[in-house]
């Protein structure tokens, strides 16, 4: 065991993992992740927590990974380089690991021109792929980036994120090999709607025989609205989401259901995909919905280990 | 080259308004060619000044000037009187040259006119474009010649992010993906599997992060220490 947490036991264990995504408030409430949090435990076996996701100014991942701690959930810490250089990020680590925060998941975060402080000034002093190394390194050798030593255990399970639908589509499965290469340990994916293309490259992916070094859990995305799935047709960067899915909503009746039904398909498409070990939801704003999206695709009960 | 964009006129305006005899001074190379600081904006710039001046029924003197660089000693000593003849100096130059101005002028405060933008390339007239940050340690024999820490919007040194959208950066539309034109450069050279290396952390003590940074080149610097132990 690298770190002993939930997340990397169920995994190991080699059971179909469920993760999902907590989205923290703009303000000081504990309430809002307490009240997330107990909704979401029994139906996940890790809960992230975004770091100022899309650059918005959001309470502390670190901060909503300790309140989670508190309520025995299994938290994966999401840090993104924008925001913080190399001294920064391995102090936050230590911080992080002291407070028992186990999991890990190195990004380097949408560009500060897509939130609410436009004008900040980005760090990108590392990158995402050097996020992998610099915690590996930390956790393996006992030993900063710059080789002094650390004390005590950085027990970590490391995470990043697999973005299958951006391009170069060839060189994605190369930068997939370089974060395995870094020390990932388990991967997220960008959400996916297409699941051939999903397919595709995890056909790619077992080619290299990767899917036996990381732990693949694909992205998922519910769509709660027409709007919602319009918008990120046409303006999310690296998502595919087919015209398909649009029409589906347009022509529903009852459009949350609708997006709750799309969810559910592509989750029973994703299980039958060899080498993919569960799925991460992406609820935006919608965590509600987690539990009866986890319970339709007859994902319950969650392991207890 | 290095270049400039005129700051907007009532910024510069807001400047110099409380001055009465000011100095409009271009420079005639890098940002003569982008059309923002050299002989002919300083001129243009100077009548408009007086123009306004007029219009809000002051009285000012606006002069103007330029010389073929502001960032060599040897080009500013045949004007330093006639500029040392001013209340202020809205210097055109980049950046550099107001620096050294400041410096060198005495009790005149040199003010910018220009923003000085980014050192880059005339691609077609009229459009300029950044392909270099100047970060004093230079990888692009590892990235086929462009530059991922200038061009791309993270400087991300392994590749491209998850924002890649048609060989486009996920900040805009009209900014090509660095990483997106380092890999199809690559495939073209032949060289893609070196695409597969994971490169270390950066050293940025080399670029501005390391503070203000100074190249001596000691056997010319020598030299001109021998010369003035001699004359003295």
């Amino acid at each position: 065991m690298k770190s002993g947490s939930n997340l990397e036991k169920v995994l190991d264990g080699g059971y179909f993992a469920v993760t999902a995504e907590l989205g923290p408030p703009k303000g000081t409430s504990a309430s809002v992740i307490r009240r997330k949090g107990e909704l979401l435990k029994l139906y996940c076996d890790a809960l992230n927590i975004t770091d100022n996701q899309t650059a918005i100014v959001r309470m502390s991942s670190l901060g909503g990974c300790v309140l989670l701690r508190e309520m025995g959930i299994d938290p994966v810490m999401q840090m993104v380089v924008r925001d913080r250089n190399r001294i920064a990020i391995q102090s936050d680590i230590l911080g992080a690991v002291a407070l028992g925060i186990k999991n890990v998941l190195c990004l380097s975060g949408d560009h500060q021109k897509f939130g609410n402080h436009p004008m900040a000034k980005g760090v990108y002093d590392i990158d995402s792929i050097q996020l992998v190394q610099t915690l590996k390194k930390m956790r393996d050798e006992k030993k900063f980036l710059c080789g002094e030593n650390i004390s005590g255990e950085v027990a970590l399970y490391i995470g990043a994120a697999a973005n299958p639908f951006a391009d170069p589509f060839e060189y994605r499965v190369t930068r997939l090999a370089k974060k395995i290469e870094a020390g990932v340990d388990f991967i997220q994916t960008q959400a996916v709607f297409d699941v051939d293309k999903f397919s595709r490259w995890m056909d790619m992916v077992r080619d290299r025989g990767l899917d036996e070094r990381v732990h693949i859990l694909a992205g998922v995305i519910p769509i709660k609205s027409l709007g919602m799935a319009r918008y990120m047709r046409d303006n999310v960067s690296g998502i595919s989401l087919p015209d398909e899915i649009v029409t589906r909503m347009e022509d529903a009746k009852d459009v949350k259901e609708e997006g709750v039904k799309i969810t559910i398909e592509i989750i029973d498409q994703l299980k039958e995909i060899d080498g993919v070990r569960g799925i991460h939801i992406m609820a935006v704003a919608w965590e509600e919905i987690v539990p009866a999206i986890v319970e339709r695709a007859h994902l319950l009960p969650r392991p207890i280990l | 080259m290095i270049v400039g964009r005129q700051k907007p006129f009532e910024e510069i305006w807001d400047m110099i308004k409380d001055f009465k005899k000011v100095l409009v001074f271009g420079c005639n190379t890098c940002v003569a060619i982008c059309h923002a600081g050299g002989g002919k904006e300083a001129e243009i710039l100077a009548s408009l000044l007086r123009m306004k001046a007029s219009q809000e029924g002051l009285s000012m003197e606006v002069m103007h000037a330029a010389i073929e660089r502001h960032c060599e000693p040897e080009f500013f000593d045949h004007v330093m009187d006639y500029v040392r003849t001013f209340d202020v100096v809205l210097s055109l130059a980049c950046g550099v040259g107001v620096n050294f101005l400041s410096e060198r002028i005495g009790n005149i405060p040199v003010y910018p006119g220009i923003n000085t933008e980014f050192y880059g390339a005339v691609p077609k007239a009229g459009m300029f474009t950044e392909l270099c940050a100047g970060c004093g340690n230079c990888i692009l024999h590892l990235t086929g010649g462009i530059c991922p820490v200038a061009r791309c919007a993270k400087s991300l040194m392994n590749g491209p992010c998850g924002g890649t959208n048609n060989g486009k950066c996920e900040i805009s539309q009209d900014v090509d993906c660095a990483w997106y034109l380092i890999l199809e450069r690559m495939k073209k050279l032949g060289t893609l599997e070196k695409m597969s290396e994971i490169e270390p952390p950066r050293d940025w003590s080399t670029g501005l992060h390391g503070g203000p940074r100074r190249v001596v080149l000691e056997h010319i610097a020598d030299l001109e220490t021998q010369k003035e132990t001699e004359g003295s």
